[in-house]
């Protein structure tokens, strides 16, 4: 007689909060195992975290900070939650973030539209359109390569992702240079997009916070993506695609015209994010403006299990991971967490296909059935 | 039932009480089996009875919770296939495992200890090729699978456990992917090697070939055993189906005879290649009218695939596809839906549904673009909701609720369930594949009820299946493939199974000509659902 | 530009996508994708420069890269082969995993210097012209080593009874299972197999064709040049060498286009404007790009293509329906 672990193929569904529950646990455990990596090179896990906390949310000048850093972690996180459901794994957010950053600023640099006498929205306006363009036609690339034929889109959107820095790098380093350095010149206030701090004289505890009009993309964009998937024919095709793309084949539908579509909407989002930072924050086009967005965006998709909604909020946390994890020693640390979160919500998606129970053994090995339950007979 | 008869042989095998359990379903209850010395004993029962598991338990894929095994009047404990093969036994599976880019040595050798090393394909070539002959088996081991033919890969399979040293062979439904002198063919084969003392057990859900090839018979029902290891004497058809299913009769199909109607599909010197590049289809000519269902018969990998797929637009061909005057030949499956066809796959998991999707995303797979279910670009889940609990309640779909997913349901389930999807679009045409192959007997009574009512309503139905029988009674006239050509064309009444088998291996070719519209055809109401 | 020179360079650097490659090939042979070379390279390359700084001894750093990358795998495999996970993301996962831990662990390594695996240059072989000076002159240990894995990874794929099982289990893993086989323990055995090249490409790097540790640029996207290799190979080790070494000479090529003032008689447009060089910089993964729709149209002409179980899970069906 003893104990054992039994593993068994669910044949219910899974209870509704298994989800929400899995990736909470992940990010917790996650906490735990990068602590006990920590502890090993000599830091002070507690320290730390506690850190975490007060650099995040000690004051309204870090949450403005975390906010701001959420933005293009949520835009990102969006579009790669839309390709994810149609099983499209977009890894290149990052280079249509670029992209995005790149088209943006054309309007600035060349300059697309006279930037004395061009009214500030549409300025603004345009750099959106042109923001989305760029990452739409960069998310083209690997979606027409795998949709006609079949070319894995992890590698071709990876090596885009380098493509796309060296790109900008070319015009950053070279002709837009601000004498010489790795960055071009400061852009006019008119491309500045409007932020709290600007309304610091009408009220005072706004001053110094760089909160940002990017966010109000982000929120919009969250509600624009739900009604796709979840409210729109668009959506309900793209679901059937993911889950089984002969069905939807047999179906009638085009597969070829919808990864392209998917790919490009979520370049588009990618590329937004971009403009934001590069209009909202940084305020000039330079070598460094994304710090591993695109990856982030994975986890976050990933973790919020593509759900539009939970992603506003698990961009906020890593926000929090981001700006807290600027100033910790060792620095690969922020990395390292979101790492071992991946590994463990995917590691717990078992759950969600299996049970697990402790159960008691009787001296056959044979599992003791406790009397309410009534064996099944076979259909 | 079962007759218990004192031997003094030991027995080749013996299994007694054996229980196997999977997660909500119980496969085998108490079963017993034995199996004598050179006799062939069949086990029977209807799909999804627990035939194949059993055999999966004595093949050693899966240890019983409860029960014993004796091979040669020993216990036995198998914890892989390894030691089921070592102790003898063998088994042709019903789906064939076979690695398709390897050849027909590489596939025999794989699992075994010798060679240890090094690969020197050669020496066991021959080795191969001494061993077929000696059983009389045709075949180059120097091909590699996808080469060949199905009846050739199952010759292939036989020489794998024979190579093995079985003594004990079980065959998993080994005629389902033969033509009618194929069978025959294979059962003499069998008959030789019990005469030479190899012991066979035979699977099989068809009551008659059982009767043809088995000394005893065991019969499974629901996982339980209703008969052991009977004879076959004296025992009568109503018997053996009253063991089976419960009832004295497998199935109750309402054919009346009524006249066929317009012509609603015509195929004109249709060609195409299959994803090979090789040819599929050489110049079909077909035609279908309201009313009627025409039953495509042939071996598997004659065409029929190719067949549907160009009707339904998923394949490239050249020719004429006329559906009610429209060609749809290499338009989208888009264009063909639109047109009036529903199509019922032979993939119901792969191709028919969407597993990890609930019933009524399902259910909407062709109609989530147009009222009621959509107005502009929203799809309305809830007016969906009401159309899946419609459905499921018309067609008895067995599930918990409507937002179950897919691949929770049975067989016979996810298959009404894809034709309550596809005959609620008041189809014009229906093409449905092995609509029946793997379901329980009332599954594929419902099936089949439901394909008749089609018909009655006015319906063109386009059938292929690879049970004979079942074609044989369902279908007004028959077309009988082989290498991509429609080699006959007979009315039911004509047809008997000797000719088609006959035009099924290419024998014998008949008059494959699409019959004239006949003026004295009565019109039978032309709406056919709408 | 000496051609001898860039041969040589090539060579070398290849070597470094061949192991990580043929490593793959063997991983993907058996039905598993491992996207996580890249993380799997710079755990390799961070325990490997770790361990030959602390002990002194090279070939420590060597055992302790390839037990980094195993390892890791492991997790990998766990997740894919018994939990059943997607592999794509699993991979990433290790990806970010493998990179993390390398960052984390790899502080402060950056600017030491460390034991490393010696060059050598063989007696009689290096006397041959041109080919002499290009592989058996001054050529790493690991080069060598690069050298007989070839025709060995080969032979034991296609010629041995252990490579036929490894080929049934990812074309066809149910053929396999009913004759015996044990697909899971196989599968697990190559992942780690791929797994442990991946940690020896990453040492490699570190401690013996490019010495030095400079954080996430030590493979600055190898890992993943690597897994499009393997497609580009269409799976045979012989052609992944091939095209690692091509991509290694089409490095060197390429730093040194950015040298002289003319090129081919005309003046060299790297020279005058440096920043031209971003583009130069791009070539490797445009080929890659490039060399992938090469490599599946390749494989549709042919009629080859992956193995036929790769990327599924496999599970012990219920059969009997």
């Amino acid at each position: 007689m003893g104990l054992r672990i039994d593993v068994q193929k669910r044949t219910e569904d899974y209870p509704k909060w298994l989800p929400a529950a899995t990736s909470i646990g992940a990010v917790l455990l996650a906490f735990v195992f990068s602590g006990l990596i920590l502890l090993s090179v000599g830091a002070d896990p507690i320290r730390i975290y506690s850190f975490f906390w007060t650099a995040s949310f000690g004051s309204w000048g870090a949450v403005s900070d975390v906010i701001v850093k959420a933005t293009p972690l949520l835009l990102i996180g969006l579009a790669c939650a839309f390709a994810f459901k149609m099983k499209l794994w977009n890894i290149g957010a990052e280079g249509q973030f670029y992209m995005g950053a790149f088209f943006a600023s054309m309007v600035i640099l060349l300059p697309m539209v006279d930037l004395q006498t061009t009214p500030k929205f549409l300025v603004l306006g345009l750099m959106m359109l042109m923001g989305m363009l760029g990452g739409a036609l960069y998310g083209f690339i690997p979606g027409i390569l795998r949709a006609k034929y079949n070319i894995n889109e992890v590698i071709t959107t990876l090596m885009l992702n380098y493509i796309a820095v060296f790109w900008n790098n070319y015009w950053i380093f070279g002709k837009y240079s601000d004498a010489g350095f790795q960055m071009t010149k400061m852009f006019p206030k008119i491309a500045w997009l409007p932020r709290l701090s600007d309304f610091a004289k009408q009220y005072k505890s706004f001053s110094g916070i760089t909160l940002h009009v990017g966010v109000i993309f982000g929120l919009v964009a969250a509600v624009i993506v739900w009604l796709i998937l979840y409210k729109s024919r668009w959506g309900y095709k793209i679901t059937l695609i993911g889950d089984n793309p002969k069905a939807a084949k047999y179906a009638g539908l085009n597969i070829t015209r919808n990864i392209v579509l998917v790919f490009m909407f979520s370049g588009a989002l990618a590329g937004l994010a971009g403009m934001a930072e590069v209009t909202g924050v940084v305020h000039r086009l330079q070598e460094r403006i994304s710090t591993n967005y695109g990856f982030s965006g994975v986890i976050i998709a990933w973790l919020a299990k593509l759900n539009p909604f939970a992603v506003i909020l698990v961009s906020v946390l890593f926000g929090a991971l981001i700006v807290a994890g600027r100033e910790i020693q060792p620095s690969g640390v922020s990395f390292l967490i979101q790492g071992i979160i991946l590994f463990l919500v995917i590691s717990s998606d078992v759950l969600l296909k299996y049970t697990i129970r402790v159960v008691r053994t009787n001296k056959d090995g044979e599992i003791v059935q406790p009397k309410a339950t009534v064996v099944e007979e076979a259909k | 039932m079962t007759i218990q008869e004192t031997t003094n042989e030991t027995l080749a095998v013996e299994m007694k009480d054996v229980t196997l359990r999977f997660p909500g379903v119980l496969a085998n209850d108490h079963v017993n089996l034995t199996l004598r010395k050179g006799e062939i004993h069949a086990l029977l029962g209807e799909n999804g009875a627990g035939k194949s598991t059993l055999m999966n338990v004595l093949m050693g894929l899966y240890k019983p919770n409860s029960g014993t095994i004796m091979v040669n009047g020993k216990h036995v404990t198998f914890n892989s296939p390894k030691d089921a093969i070592a102790s003898g036994i063998g088994m042709v599976h019903q789906h064939f495992m076979l690695v398709p880019n390897q050849t027909v040595t590489e596939n025999i050798l794989i699992g075994l200890d010798e060679p240890k090393f090094v690969l020197n394909l050669k020496k066991y070539d021959q080795k191969v090729r001494e061993l077929a002959e000696q059983f009389g088996i045709k075949i180059d081991p120097t091909a590699q699978i996808w080469q060949l033919s199905v009846g050739e890969q199952q010759r292939v399979e036989i020489l794998k456990i024979l190579y093995r040293g079985a003594q004990i062979l079980i065959m998993d439904e080994p005629t389902a992917v033969l033509a009618p002198q194929e069978a025959t063919e294979l059962i003499e084969t069998l008959r030789g090697m019990a005469k030479q003392g190899k012991s066979i057990i035979f699977i099989s859900h068809k009551l008659n070939e059982v009767r043809a090839v088995a000394d005893r018979l065991t019969i499974l029902r629901k996982g339980r055993a209703t008969a052991e290891g009977i004879s076959l004497e004296g025992i009568t058809r109503e018997a053996l189906a009253s063991l089976m299913v419960g009832r004295e009769v497998i199935f109750n199909l309402q054919k009346k005879d009524q006249a066929a109607g317009e012509v609603v599909l015509e195929l004109q010197e249709v060609c195409a290649v299959n994803n090979k590049n090789l040819p599929a289809l050489r110049k079909v000519n077909l035609c279908l009218k309201q009313g009627e269902i025409l039953g495509i018969a042939g071996v598997a990998g004659n065409g029929q695939s190719e067949l549907v797929e160009v009707i339904t637009g998923l394949r490239e061909c050249t020719g004429c596809i006329l559906l009610e005057g429209k060609n749809i030949a290499n338009k989208s499956p888009q264009a063909s839906i639109s047109a009036g066809l529903a199509h019922i796959p032979e993939d119901r998991i792969g191709v028919g549904s969407a597993p990890n999707l609930s019933l009524t995303k399902n259910v909407i797979m062709k109609s989530y673009d147009h009222a009621p279910i959509s107005n502009s670009w929203r799809v309305d889940y809830t007016a969906a909701g009401v159309q899946a609990q419609e459905l499921k309640n018309l067609y008895k779909i067995q599930a918990p609720n409507i937002e179950t997913q897919a691949r929770k349901l049975s067989g016979g389930n996810l298959q009404k369930l894809i034709l309550a999807r596809e005959l609620s679009s008041k189809p014009r045409l229906i093409v449905a594949m092995q609509p029946t192959r793997g379901l329980d007997v009332g599954a594929i009574e419902a099936v089949l009820d439901l394909l008749l009512e089609e018909r009655s309503k006015g319906g063109a139905i386009l059938l292929v299946s690879e049970d004979l029988e079942e074609l044989l009674s369902l279908s007004d006239r028959v077309a009988v493939m082989y290498e991509g050509e429609i080699v006959g064309v007979m009315d039911q009444k004509e047809a008997d199974i000797n000719t088609i088998g006959l035009m099924m291996i290419g024998s014998l070719r008949g008059e494959p000509t699409c019959p004239p519209e006949d003026a004295a055809t009565t019109n039978i109401n032309k709406q056919g659902g709408e | 530009m000496n051609f001898t020179v860039i041969f040589h360079a090539g060579i070398a650097t290849g070597t470094i996508l061949l192991i990580a490659a043929i490593g793959e090939i063997f991983a993907e042979r058996s039905g598993i994708q491992n996207l996580g070379i890249e993380g799997m390279m710079l755990l390799g390359a961070m325990a490997g420069f770790k361990i030959a700084y602390v002990t002194g001894n090279a070939w420590l750093g060597l055992l302790a890269a390839i037990l980094a990358g195993g390892l890791l795998s492991l997790l990998h495999g766990l997740v894919t082969i018994s939990f059943q996970a997607d592999q794509t993301v699993s991979g990433l996962s290790l990806t970010f995993l493998g990179t993390g831990v390398a960052l984390v662990l790899g502080e402060g390594l950056t600017g030491l210097t460390t034991a490393t695996i010696p060059n050598l240059t063989v007696p009689l072989l290096s006397q041959v012209p041109y080919l002499g000076q290009i592989f058996f002159t001054d050529q790493n240990l690991l080069t060598y080593f690069g050298y007989l894995l070839i025709p060995i990874a080969w032979l034991f794929i296609f010629k041995t009874k252990p490579g036929l099982h490894l080929r049934a289990v990812g074309e066809k893993p149910d053929a396999a299972d009913t004759l015996g086989v044990n697909v899971y323990r196989l599968r697990y055995l190559y992942t780690f197999v791929g797994g442990c090249f991946a940690g020896l490409a990453g040492a490699a790097i570190s401690i013996a064709i490019s010495p030095g540790w400079y954080s996430y640029l030590t493979t600055s996207g190898q890992g993943w040049i690597a897994v499009a290799l393997v497609i580009f190979a269409q799976w045979n080790p012989t052609r992944a060498a091939l095209g690692g070494y091509l991509f290694g000479m089409l490095r060197r090529l390429l730093l040194d286009l950015q040298g002289p003032a003319m090129l081919l008689g005309l003046k060299n447009p790297f020279f005058y404007d440096h920043n031209l060089v971003f583009f130069l910089q791009m070539a490797p993964y445009l080929l890659t790009i490039i060399a992938l729709v090469w490599g599946s149209s390749a494989a549709r002409r042919k009629r080859l293509g992956a193995p036929a179980a790769l990327g599924e899970p496999y599970v012990r069906g219920e059969r009997g329906l």
